[in-house]
């Protein structure tokens, strides 16, 4: 399931933010791959929201490197990460109400023909990419005002996806969902990296990152508190790992068990 | 916006009937082809969604459905003009005769110039109280370059525009830069910029215009187009029509060889019938008058231009996604100050604009210019015409359609020899009850899904 390539699309090494006295990160790693989605996880506070947003270029680093394929960039502001490739879908999905789906994922890049909005091709092209997507919307002509949650949810990452991005950042995007429409953003999720397509998804569910994330990345009080692969890692062990709780109820409760098994 | 809503949804491999005339189904035809060979198993389109039947019927209940869903749009202008036109049209045979028609169509481009520019500023979702007070402003401008100063009458023209321009970029500035609420700047400016205005018409109060050339000529009454030629008027609504239809045609053409939903010919059709109807009508009853003045024809010109903008060009495109979500438009590196400095100075623009109309009606700037009821009157024209308070929903065209309603009442209460007391409450009831329309529609929107 997992094939990735040799140098991360994305590479994070060492990198410190501080607002004020708060370190609010220390010293993180992070490595994305392409056609590797990367949960990130850890409780309120641990640093999620600021990595990413370091990453997106809202916050600078004051320390550490960002590596782009290999070689050390600077983002400083979010037109940075546009340009890298780097397309981030915040938890607020931020689309116009009024306007209908086509016009929000053209959103500040609408296509041009002579001059003037090129309506036909944008709804060619949104079409196209809902359909490759599997996207299920009524229609690409009526206002995201009349979406349901999880639709508004797929359409505000497929907005995402018409840059052609190399790396996408996912903050929550299941977080007010229903199960059907989190599904159908699971799926999303997947298909983006059967796109080659980096993907950063942060999320407090384990269940959803252990449906579709090949690593975990936990960050624990604004620093790395491990990295697992998906596969051979058990759900008690991230929790373990984001709350700090090497020895937990959790843990001495199967401590106990594989002792009595051993007697 | 809406020009695409009313395609006929046909997807993957549906087949469409297009019925070519009259209902008559005659031929089926595929109106769009399968276009992506990759979606074999999965549908794009939603299973619940409620497909729009084909042609003419499918355009009925469509029709009916919006309206349910209290997308009014334009209909309660078409129903309050018609009962307001029978309701004067009874209390004085005079009202429908072509002179008094041909009196409301000059008279509303004043007006209507103001709405216009509170068009922009309402689909920001903010209103601008200074554009009365702005016309006024340029109107006395303009006197006092071209009459005191003797100044050439069009530079005195664009200066007073820039004027306008520019003060709205300020009120705008103020807004967007410094966070004050679009209401209070533009309420300083409605008491300011009168304020200047009296203060640069002094003692004498009123300045005449020499009206015999120059721009207060072409915005006179006395002034029509083509020097009132017959043809004049025909032309103007064939052109209008041909291009239209050539529009629309083109655009079909075009989403056909894209293989994207079309509008069917049939209702292409019915829509430029119904405008060819009555623009034609509209040239002949003010060809029965006296032509097609000037000033209606720059007014019609500046929709057009606006209307483009608005809806072909990535300046209007942004105007809308600030005014449906300022965090959206951010993100999607809009930047936001900057379109609601520019939304302003173009409405300022527009009132300097509306107030040389004014100064053309009266040949003098007075003290009265732009005062009164003429803000209210702006506000409601756009409102009524089906520009929502609430921003983001509206289109230029609502400055026309208002216009027409507001200037039949004006015009109508004039007729019946109405004290201004009663033309301001019954102009108040007007304003108040648009609002209402406003806000009941969007209600019933959000309980249909689309709010």
């Amino acid at each position: 399931m997992v094939h990735v390539s040799a140098t991360p699309v994305l590479a994070l090494r060492g990198v410190s933010k501080r607002f004020g006295a708060v370190q609010a990160l220390t010293d993180v790693e992070l490595e994305v791959h392409a056609g590797e989605v990367v949960a990130l996880v850890g409780d309120n506070g641990a640093g999620k929201s600021t990595l990413v947003k370091t990453i997106a270029g809202v916050h600078p680093i004051d320390e550490g490197v960002i590596e782009w394929e290999g070689k050390p960039v600077s983002i400083t502001k979010p037109h940075d990460a546009q340009g890298l490739g780097v397309a981030t879908v915040y938890q607020d999905l931020a689309l116009c109400d009024n306007l209908d789906v086509v016009g929000n994922l053209y959103l500040g890049r609408e296509l041009l023909h002579r001059g003037v909005i090129d309506e036909v091709t944008m709804e060619k092209n949104a079409r196209e990419l809902l359909s490759t997507l599997s996207i299920r919307i009524p229609s690409v002509r009526i206002p995201i005002a009349s979406l349901s949650g999880g639709q508004r949810q797929v359409v505000a990452i497929a907005r995402a996806l018409i840059g052609d991005p190399k790396v996408v950042i996912l903050d929550e995007p299941t977080a007010a969902l229903g199960v059907e429409q989190t599904a159908q953003v699971l799926d999303l999720v997947e298909r983006l990296r059967e796109r080659d397509l980096g993907v950063i998804l942060i999320s407090h569910n384990m269940a959803d990152v252990k449906a579709v994330a090949d690593t975990v990345a936990v960050l624990r009080l604004g620093k790395n508190n491990g990295s697992f692969p998906v596969k051979d890692t058990s759900h008690e062990e991230i929790i373990a790992a984001i709350t700090g709780a090497t020895d937990n109820a959790v843990t001495r409760r199967a401590g106990r068990r594989t002792a009595e098994a051993a007697k | 916006m809406s020009d695409t809503s009313k395609t006929v949804k046909s997807d993957s491999s549906e087949t469409a009937k297009v019925d070519k005339a009259e209902g008559v189904i005659e031929e089926q035809e595929t109106v769009a082809p399968a276009d992506d060979p990759t979606a074999a198993p999965v549908t794009v389109v939603d299973p619940r969604l409620l497909v729009r039947e084909e042609g003419f019927k499918g355009y009925v209940t469509e029709f009916k459905r919006k309206v349910k869903g209290g997308e009014l749009g334009s209909l309660p202008v078409f129903v309050g003009l018609i009962v307001i036109w029978t309701i004067f049209q009874l209390q004085n045979d005079r009202f429908l005769s072509a002179d008094n028609l041909s009196n409301i169509s000059y008279y509303m481009s004043a007006t209507g110039m103001l709405a216009i520019g509170l068009v922009f500023v309402l689909l920001l979702g903010e209103i601008d109280l200074s554009v009365g007070s702005v016309s006024g402003l340029s109107s006395t401008l303009f006197a006092v370059f071209a009459v005191n100063n003797g100044m050439d009458p069009w530079l005195s023209l664009v200066l007073a525009v820039l004027t306008g321009i520019a003060i709205g970029a300020m009120q705008g500035w103020f807004f967007a830069r410094i966070g004050v609420p679009a209401f209070v700047v533009t309420l300083a400016g409605f008491l300011g910029w009168n304020g200047l205005m009296l203060w640069l018409l002094g003692d004498s109060g009123t300045i005449n215009i020499p009206s015999e050339s120059g721009p207060i000529h072409l915005l006179g009454q006395g002034s029509f187009f083509m020097d009132q030629a017959i043809i004049g008027a025909y032309l103007l609504a064939g052109l209008g029509v041909v291009l239209t239809l050539i529009g629309n045609f083109g655009e079909q053409r075009r989403r056909r060889a894209a293989g994207v939903p079309f509008r069917p010919t049939s209702e292409i059709l019915l829509r430029v019938g119904a405008l060819a109807v009555a623009s034609f009508v509209a040239a002949a009853v003010l060809n029965n008058a006296s032509g097609v003045s000037n000033a209606l024809v720059i007014f019609l010109a500046a929709l057009v231009i606006v209307d483009f903008v608005l809806r072909r060009t990535t300046y209007g495109r942004k105007v809308f996604a600030v005014g449906g979500g300022i965090e959206a438009a951010r993100r999607a590196g809009i930047n936001v100050p900057m379109i609601r400095i520019t939304v302003f100075a173009i409405s300022g623009g527009f009132a300097a604009v509306g107030g040389m109309f004014f100064a053309g009606q009266t040949a003098s700037a007075t003290l009265s210019a732009g005062g009164g009821n003429t803000l209210m009157l702006a506000i409601a024209a756009a409102v009524i015409g089906g520009t929502s308070l609430f921003g983001g929903r509206g289109t230029v065209w609502s400055a026309l359609l208002g216009m027409l309603v507001i200037q039949s009442i004006q015009t109508g209460l004039d007729l019946l020899n109405m004290n201004t007391s009663i033309q301001y409450m019954i102009t108040g009831g007007v304003l108040l009850g648009a609002v209402v329309i406003d806000s009941v529609s969007r209600k019933s929107q959000k309980a249909a899904g689309r709010g």
